[in-house]
């Protein structure tokens, strides 16, 4: 082995550098396209007309300003519309999934496999194959332009229940909530004071897969909200996509895409090791 | 599972906490039941009757038996949009695993050293986790006649004029491709890494010392013992690629243009769903749902005959 190595070095060292520029190269692929949206945010329209630029410009504010004052794009409460839903739909399936996933792992009961088996099965299901149904009973149910049918399903999340079961299987050995018993806690008590405050690392990377997922959500949002006051990101996207574009001022353009994008992006490269720790570890994601 | 001792404990509280179990699950149940499984057989039952909008007057809702599953098949539109939907898939699904097994592979070896892998890990995720409406928004404006693709190519002397991406059939699902690989090569490179990660070290050590190249080490073991999560990989993708929606919607404004071309089966169903014919929009979707139910099930079975 140790003369083998010797021989090849050479091999190796040639064989590193070109990994290596590969690697390099798709990260360029990977970050031109949000380094030209950071750029362009910052230039004013009759510099993004001259084309492409290194450097950036100094209408930043403006554009922002701009955009915030667009009457015809309620951005402001756009954001806001999108953080309310997502941080809902993050807290809830965070707190529901594991809960439903205590249930599963903590209890013995009859038609627990069946149930779990059941729950696997309806993992794969899409959303759209049901949204016919979905909007029709939201109407009839008084719920369009309301965000209760974009919160409210979250609770029953199949792919995140599926996660915290893993990490449970991981986690949560059952002599602890054992012990919680003799000490004479109560069952709801003791999922909420002794396994949520084990189930912190879990949750805490679901709370932001689900942010993001609800977040960038617009096939289901866009079928329920239509009300200018109810809108969320994506929707005002498409609909910026739908203006008449040439008349459009770019910098507000690019400056629009650039609130969307920019806010996820800075919180997952905080918090990226275990986001990308908990990818693996799930193996099971959209 | 556990020793005597425990079974007997596990037993007794059985008896007396089993209740809890069952009202743990009543929320998720319930929700289910109202947000998904209602809509799901709300869905089924449309797709047999005759519900649209005929310009102000409503038609319907009347029984029409399989009539719209025939009106479904018999237009050339479903086969079209499933053709381009596949297309794109695949045209962004290759070089995604490709790259992807190139890149878990290197990321696994120890032998290569390669520095700054976590870096680069975090890099390729990243697209993953970007608004899809957003990102095709901005490759709209970054692809664009006169936008900052065509005037660095132009200024690189790669072309003379500009490219019409978005006119020309190839450019508008090649940038759909390329989103769809942007956006999934880093989680498919780590599921790969996790999957070769799992891979007995020693039988890698036997295969060097018998003198086996790299790449016979890659095809003879790696892959092999790779198989359920590549097919895992592969199947999920697929049933992605069917759900294939915001990129091409906002690209294209949801027109599928050129000529319908990048239409998917989706935005097919955003469109019935939109015009209110809940037939055709039921039919379609009890379409996709088999097809993805099919897909489900290879994978269930697939990896429940692994552990058997």
């Amino acid at each position: 082995m140790m003369e083998k190595e010797r021989s090849g070095v050479a091999g190796l060292k040639i064989k590193r550098a070109l990994i290596h520029i590969v690697l390099i190269l798709l990260t360029i692929i990977c970050l031109l396209p949000f380094y030209i949206l950071l750029i362009n945010s910052t230039r004013n329209h009759v510099d993004i007309q001259k084309g492409f630029s290194i450097l950036p410009g100094k209408a930043f504010l403006k554009n922002f300003q701009n955009l915030m004052s667009n009457p015809n794009l309620p951005v402001l409460r756009g954001i806001f519309n999108s953080f309310i839903v997502a941080s809902g739909s993050a807290v809830l399936t965070t707190y529901f999934s594991s809960l439903t996933a205590y249930a599963i792992h903590a209890y013995d009961f009859k038609g627990k496999k069946t149930i779990f088996t059941f729950i696997l099965m309806i993992m794969m299901v899409p959303t759209q194959v049901s949204a016919l149904g979905f909007v029709d009973l939201m109407r009839d149910m008084n719920l369009t332009n309301n965000f209760i049918p974009l919160i409210a399903p979250s609770i029953a999340a199949p792919v995140v229940f599926f996660f915290m079961k893993q990490y449970m299987e991981s986690a949560l050995p059952i002599e602890i909530v054992e012990a919680g018993r003799i000490d004479g806690a109560h069952e709801f008590r003791a999922f909420n004071t002794i396994v949520l405050p084990i189930m912190k690392p879990a949750i805490a990377v679901q709370a932001i897969f689900a942010f993001t997922s609800s977040w960038n959500n617009y096939f289901i949002p866009s079928l329920i909200l239509d009300k200018k006051d109810m809108k969320t990101l994506p929707i005002l996207i498409a609909q910026l996509r739908s203006a008449d574009f040439l008349k459009f001022d770019m910098g507000q353009v690019y400056m629009m895409i650039a609130i969307s994008i920019f806010p996820v992006m800075i919180v997952y490269f905080l918090v990226s090791k275990s986001i990308v720790q908990g990818v693996a570890l799930g193996s099971v994601k959209g | 599972m556990q020793a005597g001792g425990a079974m007997i404990k596990k037993k007794t509280s059985c008896i007396k906490y089993t209740k809890w179990g069952y009202i743990f699950l009543i929320p998720f149940f319930l929700v289910y039941t109202v947000f998904s499984l209602i809509p799901l057989i709300s869905t089924f039952y449309n797709s047999f009757f005759e519900n649209y909008m005929s310009g102000l007057t409503q038609v319907g809702p009347n029984f029409v038996g399989l009539a719209n599953y025939n009106g479904l098949f018999e237009n050339t539109n479903l086969l079209k949009f499933t053709q381009n939907t596949l297309i794109m898939w695949l045209m962004g699904f290759i070089p995604q695993i490709c790259v992807s097994l190139l890149l878990a592979a290197w990321f696994t070896n120890i032998r290569l050293k390669i520095r700054g892998k976590q870096f680069f890990k975090v890099i390729i995720y990243m697209p993953n986790l970007i608004m899809a409406a957003a990102f095709s928004m901005l490759f709209f404006a970054i692809f664009s006649d006169i936008g900052p693709i065509n005037d660095l190519l132009m200024r690189l002397g790669i072309l003379d004029e500009p490219f019409r991406f978005l006119s020309s059939v190839g450019g508008t699902r090649g940038l759909v491709a390329l989103m769809n690989f942007l956006m999934w090569f880093g989680n498919t490179t780590i599921l790969l890494m996790a999957g070769m990660m799992g891979i007995d070290v020693s039988l890698f050590e036997a295969a060097e010392v018998d003198g086996a190249k790299a790449f016979e080490i890659f095809r003879m073991i790696t892959m092999p013992l790779l198989r359920p999560i590549f097919i895992y990989v592969l199947i999920t993708s697929l049933i992605g690629g069917i759900q294939m929606f915001d990129v091409p919607q906002i690209l294209t404004n949801g027109s599928g243009s050129p000529n319908n071309s990048s239409m998917t089966l989706i935005m097919y169903l955003n469109k019935h769903l939109y015009s209110k014919n809940y037939g055709m929009a039921g039919a379609l979707s009890v379409i996709l749902f088999i097809c993805t139910a099919v897909l489900s099930l290879l994978i269930y079975f697939k990896f429940t005959k692994k552990e058997n």
